[in-house]
């Protein structure tokens, strides 16, 4: 009895050695939401750039984990004086997945196709400075701009801006043709999606041979199948309660970065009692943020009191403005001509930011005297319901996008801010290139929206990834949706 | 007569249960609207009998508010199912033959022929999820069960004699129906309500424990036990507290109907005898 178990010992040893030595050039990552296709040009669903970005398709600029900005398809540039004119300098010898070269023709139609009129693109307004887009010679494109604008090679960088060619572009969503350093190769709906290294990639080609990236949605499921080692990768993890657990294990690591997104408590300013600055100042005041970030997401996330990402340079701490006092909010609800409360409903999406801690908000808020009835949606139907129906008192969800203070500018925006102050402010921004007037100006927003209660401000989303120990070159932050595998080396 | 183990053991273990929903009312050891995070995951303690969920609410005291939750959709969704079923069933049986017949009880195969779980789920996710249309839910599935019941129960009694002589004295048969055959078919409608109710207890647990069934802040057993899965490899108490308190109760009516099978049911009373 006793050599059969080591026989069977000495053959698992064996296959989990030859395991091993297999899997060094392939690579199971896991993420929680499938893809609803693959063309990140025409959806804002994250899921898409968290699987193309950098590995399938590329843009003129590129961010890197840190958030920079750097050359990608587009060696160098040059911006005219008066910051009306960028003329781009592509790379000598790319090549999309399909053997067409990648040239000035591509980026015309690309950057034209995203802000057609009848584009589908999901964020237009990157593209609305540009007046025209020419062609110079096959590798230099000039792109002419309506006014100057600050941000342009931050928006080129996004994956809504991503170079595709006229060839390919008929089959995108399903069959997507970049020039990345990975190509596209199967896709199993409902559960993988395989990519294999280019060959004939123009720069660094990638250290792995290939990779598959699996959909896991239900938390306890994945933190099954990264016990298990049925996953070697598992970004965005959805159960922070079991890092603690993954990190007291030597057989994985845990990275925690910051991510671009400002999860707020929205509120409804157009429908009453919304509309009234005393009862959303109300509101914010009865807020505990480290109550709902120990209690929602076991510490990971940083207290924020305004629409901006902490980690950003231009940040200022507004968290003083709405600090927890629930005194001064009863206080404010009888000046508001609401002594006894009112009853409102709060809209909840299915992210466990928004389930779990909308569970503790409405405890906070009824501690006050506010009745906020809990409705838990389905993205669809919030999406629907409350995203363009505006039919909801407050909502909790995470603004993900970099950059966003910009959405309260437009009043038709879901949570419906009219101010004509900011509004002015966020045009002379767009204009503005001076990166000190830049500062002075988003500080000045970010005050504006926090001393006018427009949301409860929350948190900043905290980015939990669990890898394999060894595993090297993931990326830390979350500038934008991306699982960038090209660096990503086995020990 | 000496009553059935099953009926003295499953009674007292339902009427825990009850008696904690009914205590719930006025008292629990602690408030589960007021959260404590801070003092959250504790094992059984002195201070916290049973230990402290996700959010540092007492699992004592949400147990017995979900037990309330629990025992209320199971109660009104019987409640639909007699109410209406009971009725349809002696309907059926009174005009036995008949087109109506045909139509009430083929509608009832029809809605029998679902899948009830699927059905609730359908329903809740199309009028959204709360206990009211839980109970709904759960309550239209109770109606073919109780139908049919009736229906067959009625039956064996319209042929019997006593029968006979109320319709020579000119009675109506809806007044037959009521006076005459419901008391005679009552015993049986209790057991089975037993045994539907700790359907329903279980079906409202499966509800909630996908969404479906009561919303936050009202407590529920099948909620309390998904919002602790995550947590099962660190604090097990949390997730493993509401499943014994559905497996305690459901076993609890199980054997309490099959107890009052045994005391009630008349054809196994005169077998015994």
């Amino acid at each position: 009895m006793k050599h059969i178990t080591k026989l069977l010992l000495a053959g698992s040893t064996a296959l989990f050695a030859s395991a091993a030595a297999a899997q060094q050039t392939h690579i199971r990552v896991a993420m929680q939401l499938e893809p609803p296709h693959l063309d990140p040009t025409s959806a804002a669903a994250q899921a898409i750039d968290a699987v193309v970005y950098s590995n399938i398709f590329e843009g003129l600029t590129r961010f890197m984990s840190d958030g920079s900005v750097v050359p990608g398809l587009a060696e160098s540039w040059e911006i005219s004086e008066d910051g009306l004119t960028y003329t781009f300098h592509l790379r000598d010898g790319v090549t999309f997945h399909d053997g067409t070269t990648m040239d000035a023709e591509d980026v015309k139609f690309s950057l034209d196709r995203a802000r057609a009129e009848d584009s589908a693109n999901a964020q237009k307004a990157l593209f609305t400075s540009i007046a025209d887009v020419t062609v110079i010679d096959p590798l230099t494109v000039q792109l002419t701009l309506s006014a100057p604008n600050g941000s342009l090679l931050f928006n080129l960088a996004w994956g809504d801006a991503v170079i595709v060619a006229p060839e390919s572009i008929e089959d995108i969503a399903t069959n997507p043709i970049g020039t990345g350093a990975f190509m596209f190769s199967n896709w199993v709906q409902g559960d993988r999606i395989d990519i294999a290294r280019n060959p004939d990639y123009w720069g660094t080609p990638a250290n792995l041979e290939t990779a598959t990236f699996r959909f896991i949605s239900d938390p306890t499921a994945a933190f099954a199948s990264v016990m298990a080692e049925d996953v070697d990768v598992f970004t965005g993890f959805p159960a922070p309660e079991n890092l603690p657990q993954f990190e007291a294990d030597p057989r994985f690591q845990v990275l925690v970065g910051n991510t671009e997104g400002e999860t707020i408590l929205a509120m409804n300013n157009q429908r009453a009692p919304f509309d009234n600055v005393l009862v959303r100042q109300a509101v914010a005041h009865a807020i505990d943020r480290q109550a709902v970030i120990d209690g929602a997401m076991y510490g990971l996330g940083t207290p924020i009191g305004t629409h901006f990402a902490p980690h950003h340079p231009d940040y200022v701490d507004l968290t003083g403005i709405s600090q927890y006092d629930p005194e001064r909010s009863r206080e404010l609800l009888a000046e508001a001509g609401f002594a006894d409360g009112f009853d409102t409903t709060l809209k909840l999406p299915p992210p466990s930011y928004a389930r779990r801690g909308g569970e503790i908000i409405a405890a906070q808020l009824r501690a006050v005297g506010i009745n906020a009835e809990i409705e838990n949606q389905e993205w669809a139907q919030w999406l629907e319901s409350t995203f363009r129906g505006y039919d909801f008192g407050l909502t909790i969800v995470s603004h993900t996008e970099p950059m966003d203070i910009g959405i309260y500018a437009n009043p038709e925006y879901y949570f419906q801010y009219d101010n004509a102050e900011l509004q002015e402010l966020m045009a002379t921004l767009d204009v503005t290139s001076d990166p000190a007037a830049r500062s002075e100006m988003l500080a000045e927003a970010q005050t504006i929206i926090a001393e006018d209660y427009v949301n409860g401000y929350l948190f900043e989303l905290a980015f939990p990834t669990v890898a394999r120990a060894g595993i090297e070159g993931l990326w830390l932050n979350q500038p934008t949706s991306a699982i960038d595998l090209t660096g990503v080396t086995w020990p | 007569m000496t009553l059935p183990r099953s009926l003295i053991f499953g009674a007292i273990l339902s009427l825990v249960f009850l008696g904690a929903a009914l205590l719930s009312f006025v008292w629990t050891p602690y408030n589960i609207e007021l959260l404590d995070i801070p003092s959250r995951l504790q094992g059984p303690s002195e201070a916290h009998w049973l230990g402290t969920d996700q959010l540092g609410r007492d699992i004592v005291s949400m147990l017995m508010m979900g037990a309330r939750t629990s025992i209320a959709v199971a109660l009104l969704a019987v409640g639909i199912g007699m109410g209406l079923g009971v009725p349809l069933g002696l309907v059926a049986a009174a005009r036995r033959g008949s087109l109506l017949d045909e139509v009430i009880m083929r509608g009832n195969d029809l809605i029998f022929a679902f899948p009830s779980l699927v059905i609730a789920i359908l329903i809740t996710a199309v009028f959204g999820a709360s206990a009211v249309n839980a109970i709904i839910a759960i309550g239209i599935f109770n109606v073919p069960v109780f139908a049919r019941l009736t229906r067959g129960a009625a039956l064996s009694f319209w042929s019997r004699d006593f029968i006979l002589a109320a319709r020579v004295s000119g009675k109506s048969p809806a007044r037959i129906s009521v006076e005459h055959i419901l008391p005679n078919i009552g015993n049986l409608m209790i057991v089975q309500g037993t045994i539907q109710f700790s359907l329903g207890i279980l079906a409202e647990a499966a509800l909630s424990y996908i969404g479906l069934g009561a919303q936050p802040p009202t407590a529920s057993w099948g909620r309390m036990l998904a919002d602790a899965q995550t947590l099962a490899s660190i604090a097990p108490h949390v997730a493993l507290m509401p499943g014994l308190a559905i497996v305690f109760m459901v076993l609890g009516l199980n054997l309490m109907g099959d107890g009052l099978r045994d005391v009630l049911d008349p054809r196994i009373r005169r077998g015994r005898t």
